[in-house]
Parts: structure tokens; C-alpha cells; sequence
């Protein structure tokens, strides 16, 4: 079980569309994690420096929130490491092919009305949870 | 430099977002889409937050001729929905409901240390790899 909660959820949420429109209203960019990922991966695209610097700064957040304000964040990752492995796999194969993820098709796209990004966003949004259903309830956890 | 330190701002916004809400944590995403088991309706006011923010800001941004450190928008141009866009979308959905990571999600969980964060990227990372040499 993980507790429900909507205002820090709620809240949370803001700060992703926060930056999701300044990295538009400053870089011109969607922000997409998987492209920007993408963007550093060889062969790198001309314009890495500030998908690197992106990067760090996300992968820095939590430690940063956690060193200041002692908020504990909660975590758990139930995958076994294989698990981990091919899941990882599926969404790197996935989001190439499909041109992005949760934050560029699911926020930035569907925020622009646009129809390949709402269609993306439902075809994984169901993929996922059908995939969720038969891990959990078919196969009894993985 | 100003450009890549303010991508770094930026980046610090995105990561506190996502562990403030909760999408830095497998089990908790996991859960959102459990409706049938252990649901945990989280993650509906994550994206909830983050549309209606970015929904406004954009609408406000995109009025303007250019952003602040480039000479255009970059916006995608591609507008038909194809097999490839649904096909990886699909096989997207399949890696998250596995492993409860996203992209976005993994990005900041490396942060806690967590080995389990560590793993799922390096594999992620590799998929985009195979992923661009073979379609080229």
C-alpha cells in the first residue's frame, strides 16, 4: 500500500508543468525526458550541454530537498532486478519508437491538444495498466 | 552559460516535482494503476497539476515570436498518428507497468541512490541506443 496524496501529488504536479513551460519560455523546448535523454546518448545531438545540465539538476532535486528540508521521500521499487532490466529495455525501445514518455507526450503534448501525443498517452497509459493487471492479479507479483 | 545553467534551474524544478508527487516511486505509480488491487489515485493529480500549469503556460509562451535563448520554438512537426508512434507507445506501457519507472521518474530516483533507479536507466539507455542504430 502507499498512502494517498492529493495535495502533495497536486502540488508536485505543478512544479513538473513549472518547468515544463519555462524550458519552453527560455529554450524553446519541449520537456520531453526521454528526449532529452536521448539528446546525450551517442551519437549526442549538437546541443547536449543543456540536456546534461537539465539532467543534473533533476537527478540532484531529491537529494537537495532531502539535505533541506529532512522530508523523507518514500520509495520502493517492488521489480526484481531482470525485471528491471527488460522493463528498462521496453521503455527505451518504446519511447524512441514512440517519440516519447509520460512528461513529453502525456504533459507537454496533451497540453498542446495534440493528437499523435493524446493518442500516445492513452495507448500506454492503457498498455500500462493491462501490464500492471497481469503482473499483479495474473502472475501473483513479479 | 546562462542557458545551461538555467536548464540546471530547471532540471532542479522538474526533480523536485517529481519526488514531491510521487512519480519517483515505483510502488506508488504501480499502484495508480492497481484499480483492481492496492489503488492508489495519486498520480491522477500529478498530471492533473502539471496539464493545467502547463496547459495555461504554454498558451501564454507560445504567443510570443521566440524563447528567451534560442531563435524559435521547437515544437514537433510530425502530425500523423502511425504504427511506430502507437507500437512504441505500446511497448512503453508494457516497461513502465513492469518496472513502475518512467523516464521521468528515473531521472530523479537516481538522486536517493537507489541501485534499483541505477539499473533501470542503464537498461533504458541501452534500449535507445539499440533502438536509433538499428532504425538508421
Amino acid at each position: 500500500m502507499t498512502e494517498f496524496t492529493p495535495f502533495l501529488s497536486l502540488a508536485g504536479g505543478a512544479l513538473i508543468g513549472l518547468a515544463a513551460v519555462l524550458l519552453m519560455a527560455l529554450h524553446g523546448r519541449i520537456a520531453g525526458i526521454s528526449g532529452i535523454v536521448g539528446g546525450i546518448l551517442p551519437p549526442p545531438a549538437a546541443d547536449w550541454g543543456w540536456r546534461a545540465a537539465f539532467l543534473v539538476g533533476a537527478v540532484a532535486a531529491p537529494a537537495l530537498l532531502i539535505a533541506l528540508s529532512g522530508y523523507t521521500i518514500p520509495f520502493d521499487s517492488p521489480a526484481g532486478t531482470p525485471w528491471l532490466i527488460g522493463g528498462g529495455l521496453l521503455v527505451g525501445v518504446g519511447v524512441t519508437l514512440g517519440s516519447g514518455c509520460t512528461s513529453g507526450h502525456g504533459v507537454c503534448g496533451m497540453a498542446r491538444l495534440s493528437a499523435r501525443s493524446i493518442a500516445a498517452t492513452l495507448t500506454f497509459m492503457a498498455a500500462t495498466g493491462i501490464t500492471v493487471y497481469v503482473v499483479r492479479h495474473l502472475l501473483g507479483g513479479i | 552559460m546562462a542557458r545551461v545553467l538555467v536548464a540546471l534551474l530547471i532540471g532542479l524544478v522538474f526533480g523536485t516535482g517529481i519526488a514531491l508527487s510521487g512519480m519517483i516511486n515505483p510502488a506508488k505509480v504501480l499502484n495508480f494503476f492497481d484499480v483492481a488491487g492496492s489503488w492508489d489515485p495519486s498520480l491522477a493529480f500529478v498530471m492533473g497539476g502539471a496539464l493545467a500549469v502547463t496547459a495555461i503556460g504554454y498558451r501564454l509562451v507560445l504567443k510570443r515570436s521566440a524563447p528567451l535563448f534560442d531563435a524559435r520554438f521547437h515544437l514537433p512537426a510530425h502530425r500523423e498518428i502511425d504504427l511506430p508512434l502507437l507500437a512504441g507507445a505500446g511497448l512503453f506501457g508494457i516497461g513502465w507497468g513492469i518496472a513502475g519507472f518512467c523516464p521521468g521518474g528515473s531521472i530523479p530516483a537516481l538522486g536517493l541512490g537507489e541501485p534499483a533507479a541505477l539499473i533501470f536507466v542503464a537498461a533504458m539507455a541501452c534500449g535507445i541506443v539499440a533502438t536509433r542504430l538499428i532504425r538508421r
